[in-house]
């Protein structure tokens, strides 16, 4: 599409999302299959999740329980008596030919999150989370679609993998809200601990309803969905462009149509996937196979009791501890970042000194090393020691971060490193010996100091610094220099 | 030998191995299966291996002083819509006419670890929708009886195989009077247990909410020793009820009080004893009504003013789940795949219009309709809502009484090829469907038989997991009536 003038009247985007997480069970929804990714094709499977005659499901009660954990960390109602629903429509990948999932009765309904937008914090309504199974994946030959492929081969492993679909209310007005909505929902569900939200392996999996309306109006534009966008990155960028393509059609006069588009990585745009005529019609009803689902007070309470603290708890707490919002939503943004983080500051160090350690050299090192901050040989307890040498002043600033690659890489009491090596501070009398050294040794730049070229002074320092091997406590240093520089002048 | 009872005793005397009334059965198989039809499998050699296992169990559970299975050595036929590992099971279907399943049923894996000797897999109307077995893909089943008329249906094999001492029990499934009906056709005793009982792990699908797994025997006892060893938690069903499973025939043994039934209340359904009865039927009805006031039972008549809505109710709900069960079959992972087919859509619907007939199609289209937007609130969910106003009429009952009686289907055994037109064949599960809908036990045994000799059949119904109280009620009237004792033609000839 060319990219025209801005267009005349303000529009205003509004914006729901729908995401499918696949739940991290160690087996299927309805059989005990594993759910692990990429195993070879039709590994994964059993003549329930392949739908064989005569085959019942039977609920993995750990999917119930990770669904309603979501749920909670979500803000939503429980439902006390839920059920499930077959969603039919005839899909090669769908074992059954209709999917068992929620339809009028969601395990829950009416929760909200909240973002952090340009105009401070938001509330996005979440309109239910429901459970269902995943289908199977088709794979096409001589085409990347069904139409047009000489043959098509199925794999299900996948096929009965658990399955939350999230629905937000249509509270999201721009491609950054969404994002924004998006990656905190992956947050909550990542510190549950019931997704890994893997975009690229279709762990998460996120739809966008958009329509546009001007500024000011109450009615609703045409909806259109787009799918397929792999990372928030491109949720937004997707928006962005749908965005910009409904105004500009909608200031040449043309209408939006009812469709679903799909995004396109490589040209950076949306395309037509296929238009929808009229409502599909899913003839929902109950599952017959499975009885009703009943959440008791106790369990509730139960399943309540064990969530984790959430990310905006953890950045709240963060931000008490003196961290401002941004830092609070860096280090809370990986729980076990966060975790790590609260270990080091549980040693008594210093919040914001932690912070920019874990955030500065060890982050980098991590992503250099691609390691996991839960491996780091470093732990939070040795992060702590290391510190607080610093802040007692056995060593300089400069000496941890010489110190740090080998800490890094190996671990070990950053204490014992410092005494082994004889890298603590040099004061007193140490100090005044080292610094006497140096003036011996630079008589000339002494001479020209005294004679009033006082700039000097930062050389001398140097020297001091470099004699000391940088052990030399740099205030001290700079005070003892300057009155052994005055007490010449004074001799003089 | 007619009976499992008669024959345990023999076997346990050891008067008669397994492997000798194996072959005895298998060789009045062979001789009547072609007049009758009752069987699409035979599985002869499974049977005769099974049946010299059996009589080596015997012989070690003996010495070493175990208890021996109530059913060991056996001889069972099993309605084709039950997988049998290794055995073909086609549900009647030209669908499942290759299919062969991996995996064994709950079901016929207990008759399994209880030492039974399977002869077959026996005809069915296709995927169980039917009630005279004439909708088989393959071929009719005749009755015993009279080889013109229908068994009844759709365990039509499983009964009629019962009823021609083809088998000396069977199983069959009931969505709707699937086992009552045949029984009663054929003169034998047929039991469809509370939903939730008997696990439908391995039950090919026809209506999820009603189907349900129950014997077929030649008496009271001898579905009562079936049914003990089907019953019981499955944790592959998750409909299954968590119940723990008495000894269904340990009070079913010879009845010597004059009143065997004094202090029991039977009520009759006025609903049921009204037009479209056939007179023979009512009559041997009211005669069983009298001699249960012999036994001492208390007999009054009552009311169940939802009872005839029960027919239009499950051919609502019964085709809804249908349609979804069978929409599986569509020739992209097993069964029937119309290989001449170019695109998607045309293997759907070839594979679909040569493995389905006409009967299977016409459920399929109406369930697919009454789920429909727009028709789903006036059909779907009226029916689900008619459905707990007839679970509250028994409810009603039974505060009143202890077991309902009622004819099991309102005529005898009809001509085969009679019932051309659909709603007169539906409306021959009359008495049988509102016990489905409600989940019910009930059983139907011979109650006399009409002026053409056909068997007549009477229910009995109890309240939810009231086997026991059914079991014994039954087996009360049959032991102290003539009817049992008669065979079949087919039969008797022999
Ligand atoms: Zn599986």
């Amino acid at each position: 599409m060319a990219v025209s003038a801005p267009p005349k009247t303000q529009y205003e985007a509004v914006i729901g999302l729908e995401i499918h997480c696949q739940l991290t069970t160690a087996t299927k929804i309805f059989c005990g299959c594993s759910t692990t990714f990429g195993a070879p094709p039709n590994t994964n499977v059993c003549p329930v999740c392949l739908g064989m005659p005569g085959m019942l499901p039977v609920l993995n009660e750990k999917v119930l329980e990770y669904a309603v954990k979501a749920g909670l960390a979500l803000n939503c109602a429980i439902a006390p008596h839920s059920k499930f629903d077959r969603k039919q429509y005839f899909y090669p990948d769908l074992p059954k030919n209709y999917q068992i999932s929620q339809y009028d009765l969601p395990i829950a309904t009416d929760g909200w999150l909240e973002i952090d937008t340009e105009a401070g914090k938001k509330r996005i309504g979440i309109t239910r989370l429901h459970m269902e199974e995943d289908a199977g994946k088709l794979v096409h030959g001589g085409s990347d679609r069904l139409s047009g492929s000489s043959h098509s081969l199925v794999d299900y492993n996948r096929a009965g993998v658990p399955l939350c679909e999230i629905v937000s209310e249509p509270d999201l007005r721009s491609g950054a809200e969404a994002a924004a909505y998006a990656q905190e929902l992956r947050r909550i569900l990542r510190y549950l601990g019931v997704c890994d939200g893997n975009m690229q392996e279709g762990s998460l999996r996120c739809d966008v309803n958009i329509s546009i309306r001007p500024q000011g109006s109450e009615k609703f534009g045409t909806k259109v969905e787009i799918k397929n966008m792999n990372s928030f990155n491109a949720i937004q960028r997707a928006i962005e462009y749908e965005i910009k393509r409904q105004s500009e059609a909608l200031e040449q006069g043309e209408r939006i149509v009812q469709e679903t588009r799909l995004w396109e990585e490589n040209s950076q745009r949306t395309i037509t996937m296929r238009v929808k005529e009229g409502a599909s019609d899913y003839r929902y009803f109950p599952e017959p196979d499975l009885v009703p689902i009943q959440v008791s007070a106790a369990q509730l309470a139960q399943w309540r009791s064990e969530l984790p603290e959430l990310p905006n708890q953890r950045r709240e707490r963060y931000q008490a501890l003196g961290l401002t919002n941004y830092d609070a939503h860096l280090i809370a943004d990986d729980q076990s970042v966060a975790s790590y983080f609260d270990a080091v500051v549980a040693t008594g160090a210093d919040p914001k000194v932690a912070f920019n350690w874990i955030m500065g050299d060890i982050t980098a090192f991590l992503n250099e090393q691609k390691r996991a901050i839960a491996d780091l040989p470093l732990t939070p307890l040795l992060l702590g020691e290391l510190i607080a040498l610093i802040a007692s002043n056995t060593i300089s600033n400069k000496i941890a971060k010489d110190l740090l690659p080998e800490l890094l890489f190996q671990g070990g009491s950053p204490q014992e490193l410092v005494k082994a090596k004889g890298l603590t501070i040099l004061s007193g009398d140490d100090l005044a010996a080292a610094i006497d050294d140096v003036l011996a040794a630079f008589p000339k730049e002494v001479t020209q100091y005294r004679a009033g070229k006082t700039k000097l002074l930062g050389f001398l320092v140097g020297k001091v610094m470099a004699r000391t091997q940088g052990r030399a406590e740099p205030q001290q240093t700079n005070a003892l220099l300057l009155t052994k520089l005055q007490e010449g002048v004074t001799d003089a | 030998m007619r009976s499992i009872f008669q024959f345990r005793q023999a076997f346990l005397s050891g008067a008669v191995s397994s492997a000798e009334a194996t072959a005895l059965v298998l060789s009045r198989l062979a001789e009547r299966e072609p007049q009758v039809g009752s069987f699409i499998t035979i599985t002869a050699e499974l049977a005769r291996a099974q049946a010299a296992a059996a009589d080596a169990r015997l012989r070690t559970l003996r010495a070493e002083g175990l208890p021996i299975p109530a059913l060991l050595g056996v001889p069972l036929a099993i309605k084709d819509n039950l997988c049998t590992a290794g055995v073909p099971t086609t549900c009647g279907s030209r669908s499942l006419a290759q299919f062969v399943p991996p995996y064994e049923s709950t079901v016929t894996l207990s008759l399994q670890r209880q030492g039974a000797v399977v002869v077959g897999k026996t005809n069915l109307d296709e995927f169980a929708m039917g009630g005279s077995t004439e909708h088989s893909a393959f071929h009719p089943t005749r009755n015993p009886w009279n080889l013109g008329r229908v068994p009844g249906g759709s365990s039509g094999g499983s009964a009629a195989a019962v009823a021609a001492g083809q088998c000396l029990g069977s199983l069959g499934s009931d969505t709707g009077g699937s086992i009552r009906q045949p029984a009663a056709f054929c003169g034998v005793v047929g039991l469809k247990p509370t939903y939730g009982l008997v696990s439908r792990f391995g039950l090919v699908a026809f209506a999820s909410s009603l189907d349900q797994v129950g014997p077929l025997g030649n008496t009271v006892q001898d579905v009562a020793l079936l049914l003990t060893a089907i019953a019981g938690h499955d944790p592959r069903d998750a409909t299954s009820l968590e119940v723990t499973v008495p000894d269904y025939a340990q009070n079913l043994g010879a009845i010597t009080e004059s009143r065997p039934l004094a202090g029991k209340r039977l009520g009759v359904i006025r609903e049921t004893m009204g037009d479209g009865v056939a007179s023979s039927v009512r009559t041997a009805v009211e005669q069983a009504i009298a001699h249960f006031e012999t036994l001492g039972a208390a007999v009054v008549e009552l009311s169940c003013p939802r009872f005839a809505y029960g027919v239009p109710t499950y051919y609502i709900i019964a085709p809804s789940e249908a349609s979804a069960n069978l929409a599986r079959y569509d020739g992209v992972k097993y069964g029937l795949r119309q290989p001449e087919a170019k695109t998607l859509l045309e293997m759907y619907e070839s594979t679909r219009e040569e493995g389905f007939g006409a009967e299977v199609k016409r459920r399929i289209m109406v369930g697919t309709y009454v789920l429909s937007a727009g028709y789903y609130d006036a059909y779907y969910l009226k029916a689900q809502k008619v459905r707990t106003l007839i679970k509250e009429d028994f409810s009603q009952a039974f505060t009143q009484v202890d077991v309902l009686v009622t004819p099991t289907a309102p005529t005898t055994a009809f001509p085969l090829g009679s019932k051309s037109d659909p709603l007169s064949m539906y409306l021959l599960d009359l008495m049988t469907i509102p016990v489905n809908l409600a989940g019910l036990p009930a059983i139907s045994v011979p109650c006399g038989f009409d002026a053409e000799g056909l068997p007549i059949g009477l229910q009995l119904i109890a309240p939810s997991l009231g086997e026991e109280t059914l079991l014994y009620v039954a087996h009360a009237y049959e032991q102290t009536t003539p009817w049992h004792l008669q065979r079949s033609p087919l039969d008797g000839r022999a």
